[in-house]
């Protein structure tokens, strides 16, 4: 087994004297998807921002692995309507392509809207087109941040599995965040539940094989977007501190 | 063409050329209120300049830049909004500025010449200074050119491909606050970000990439300039206020180009 792209160990991040990140270990491998999810406030941002070297971590060791390239593709993009901005040139500002340029567009499937203004994108175009700048760059580790956000049901599977492909062809690592607590690829190696801390982890399979899990969808269901359904032994009272559950309500 | 009407010509036309560039990316970064700041506190350097005795250039640039800094300082406080402590800076040193002018100078300096500019009055050193300044930060804009766009998309992602998003940011702030110092002889302390920003906003609606709005901004520029200093010649209108006033009329033109 090669080295891992990143490994992430007891990670701790405060901001104004509170915990925004406690404790956190993470491993990213080549060819391995590790979502991240969580509610809004968990940290994942924090986190992804550590692995992206944007904020350094208060506590804990982050290892790179020699070699590693990061192709971000961030959560949102504000691009001021003032800016005349081709896609082809927006694709062009990360630098020099590593990957030639047809062959990205190709495969996101955005050769059609090379000269299109950015600002006149849709939702789903958009997130294809930042995807394609982070391929430009021949990554080893592809950090999508909420890929299929403003993306309609239809194109969110379609990312999903453009996703899959390009961990397959290009055996990168991939690590995804999502806010949504259930709606996790089902192709994901690894889901990390975070909320300040770690909660949970493991292989989504355990959790599709999940009585809940098929009460919910039945046998023949296996789709590419799965719901991943778990339950937490503790629950976070007002200040974030974790409380146990013993007799309280799981759901 | 009379020789203070000529130096005055060359003045306008140094700084139109290196307000385009810079000021389509005022325009982009939304950098507006940020420059006019930066503008305010020029008064203040020309005083301090004058009561310490050196170049009143050089003045206004330092002048510039410790402002920056300390709108830097206190926005890591985040208790009030960038534009608040804006509002707060603009003002604060353009009161300073006026009240020193006439506490410590004795009326030894021309107010009204560095609130709206006194362009007719260049010789031929500010001229050559003028120039100097606008070519090396021309050339330093066109240097830093890529990286300048790809922290004005996304700074998380620039950095992440490579580029020293601090650094950038700091020589960008930098590079305005001596365009400043030349822009405040052609018109006036009061009136700078317009010239950035007006010939920009024009050449939005006529081009479709960065490069093409930069260079239209500056040719709209030189094209304001002419306009200004025509009419303040047949008519003796204030030259720099006249400049802004083309500028505003080419503006207004290029709304009648439909937007696509």
């Amino acid at each position: 087994m090669t080295e891992p792209l990143i490994k992430a160990h007891n990670l701790g991040v405060h901001r104004g004297g509170r915990a925004i990140l406690s404790g956190a270990d993470m491993t990213l491998e080549r060819g391995k998807i590790v979502t991240l999810i969580g509610p809004n406030g968990a940290g994942k941002t924090t986190l992804v921002r550590c692995v992206l070297g944007l904020i350094k971590p208060d506590e804990g060791r982050l290892e790179r692995g020699p070699g590693l390239r990061i192709g971000y593709m961030p959560q949102r993009l504000h691009i001021d309507p003032s800016l005349p901005l081709s896609v082809h040139r927006f694709l062009t500002l990360g630098g020099k392509p590593r990957v030639p340029l047809q062959e990205v567009l190709e495969m996101t499937g955005i050769a059609h809207l090379t000269e299109a203004a950015m600002t006149h994108l849709s939702g789903g175009e958009t997130q294809r087109v930042l995807l394609a700048r982070a391929l430009l760059r021949a990554p080893n580790l592809l950090v999508l941040d909420e890929p299929v956000q403003g993306v309609d049901v239809g194109g969110q599977e379609a990312l999903y599995q453009l996703i899959n492909d390009i961990r397959r062809q290009r055996q990168c690592g991939v690590l995804l965040v999502s806010h949504d607590l259930h709606l996790v690829m089902a192709t994901t190696d690894t889901v990390i539940c975070l909320n300040q801390h770690v909660c949970c982890h493991g292989h989504p399979e355990h959790v599709t094989s999940d009585p809940a899990y098929l009460a919910l969808f039945g046998e023949s269901a296996k789709p590419l977007v799965a719901p991943y359904t778990h339950h937490h032994d503790h629950r976070h009272d007002d200040h974030g501190n974790i409380v146990e559950l013993d007799s309280e309500d799981h759901a | 063409m009379p020789d203070f009407l000529l130096y005055a010509l060359l003045s306008g036309l140094g700084v139109a050329l290196v307000s385009g560039p810079l000021g389509a990316l005022v325009v982009w970064r939304r950098m507006a209120y940020f420059g006019d700041t930066l503008a305010h506190s020029a008064l203040m350097g020309v005083t301090f300049g004058l009561l310490l005795n050196i170049n009143l250039n050089l003045a206004v640039a330092i002048g510039c830049l410790l402002l920056a800094l300390i709108l830097v300082a206190l926005q890591h406080n985040r208790l009030l909004a960038t534009d608040t402590l804006l509002g707060i800076l603009s003002h604060s040193t353009l009161a300073l500025g006026l009240v020193m002018v006439s506490l410590f100078t004795n009326s030894r300096i021309d107010l009204l010449g560095y609130l709206f500019g006194d362009i007719l009055a260049a010789g031929p050193g500010d001229v050559i200074t003028i120039w100097i300044i606008s070519v090396l930060v021309s050339t330093l804009l066109l240097l830093l050119w890529r990286p300048l766009l790809a922290i004005t998309v996304h700074e998380d992602l620039a950095q992440v491909e490579g580029v020293p998003v601090a650094a950038v940011r700091t020589a960008l702030m930098l590079l305005m606050a001596l365009v400043i110092a030349i822009a405040m002889k052609v018109v006036g302390v009061l009136l700078i970000t317009a010239l950035l920003i007006i010939p920009a906003a024009a050449s939005r609606r006529l081009t479709h990439s960065p490069e093409a709005m930069a260079l239209l901004a500056s040719l709209l520029g030189a094209l304001s300039v002419a306009l200004g200093l025509g009419a303040s010649f047949i008519w003796d209108s204030p030259a720099g206020p006249s400049i802004v006033l083309g500028a505003t009329a080419l503006f207004v033109l290029s709304l009648l180009r439909p937007a696509r």
